[in-house]
């Protein structure tokens, strides 16, 4: 996997977006700018999954309405974050904070799974309920409670306290 | 007392000098200052959303208003307090990065509008905004509000 970041590392376009004065800043602030839309509009769902906002709001309606927006953030924070990696592989790699990053973003995953594969599927039931059961609540507040961490752990990513050595 | 004055005073406020001595202190500060601007994003998009009409046609913008505003509020505070530390610890040199001013301007452009035709718009009754107008809002908002993170985000680049 190092080697393979140090490849990364080495190639022509890494090299050009690492030094380049206006292309890494860009994509960094699209990167954290994206954030509003689609951490946003996330915790803007959970917090209606937790049940304390848009309680006359269906379930349904709000997820209808925000997912479409937070998807396609998503794929903007996909395709920054990777340039971003691409731009610093080794020490991006190295770095405890990324890794840390990446474990949370994969629980967050498996978070979204278990709430479709679950209580999403009798969202009926629930739908109009200002408070939603307990299983969606969890949902809800795990989702915040990971993307807390991987906000936190990204920004760390940018100090460099336990690097190691490449 | 000049601005710069000023500023210089605020770092050298023990508050500044603690921030700028510790190893974390910035970076969780900084933390927090991304977190809230997740949800106040969330929270003033969903009402520009829905002024745009991307959605949630059967609620009442007031309504969505005025179910996002504890949450708009609630960040907005942890916003400026955060803010406001991070500025103490490295006043002087923002003062001489256009970045922070750019930042600064559109903070007050957007609070001010925010609170002014955004929130008229938002809150009042059904017809009596024309779509144009009501769209213009979300726009501007949308608007003033992203020349604040751009603003901000380029305070970290030198």
């Amino acid at each position: 996997m190092l080697a393979f970041c140090q490849w990364l590392e080495s190639t022509r376009w890494s090299i050009a977006l690492h030094e380049s004065i206006w292309g890494y800043p860009i994509v960094e602030s699209v990167h954290v700018l994206t954030l509003c839309l689609f951490l946003g509009l996330s915790v803007m769902l959970d917090l209606r999954l937790l049940g304390v906002t848009m309680l006359k709001t269906p379930v349904s309606e709000v997820l209808g309405r925000l997912l479409p927006w937070t998807i396609a953030g998503f794929i903007v924070m996909v395709i920054t974050g990777s340039l971003l990696f691409y731009a610093i592989p080794v020490k991006t790699y190295l770095n405890i904070f990324f890794r840390l990053k990446l474990a949370f973003l994969l629980l967050a995953g498996l978070n979204v799974a278990v709430f479709h594969l679950t209580i999403y599927r009798k969202m009926a039931q629930w739908d109009l309920d200002p408070v939603p059961p307990f299983r969606a609540r969890l949902a809800g507040g795990i989702s915040l409670a990971l993307w807390a961490g991987i906000v936190v752990a990204g920004r760390m990513i940018a100090y460099n306290w336990f690097d190691k050595a490449a | 007392m000049s601005v710069l004055s000023f500023f210089t005073w605020c770092e050298n406020t023990s508050i500044g000098e603690a921030i700028r001595a510790s190893l974390w202190l910035f970076p969780a500060i900084e933390s927090f200052h991304l977190l809230a601007l997740a949800v106040i994003g969330g929270a003033v998009l969903v009402v520009n959303l829905r002024l745009l009409g991307f959605g949630f046609q059967r609620q009442p913008v007031a309504q969505l208003w005025r179910d996002t505003r504890p949450w708009m509020l609630g960040s907005l505070s942890v916003m400026l307090v955060s803010g406001m530390l991070l500025f103490t610890s490295e006043a002087v040199k923002l003062y001489y990065h256009e970045a922070f001013w750019v930042k600064m301007t559109s903070l007050l452009l957007s609070i001010l509008f925010t609170f002014t035709v955004h929130r008229k718009v938002a809150l009042a009754d059904e017809g009596r905004v024309r779509p144009f107008w009501s769209k213009m809002a979300a726009l501007i908002s949308i608007l003033i509000w992203t020349g604040v993170g751009v603003g901000g985000r380029w305070i970290g680049f030198s």
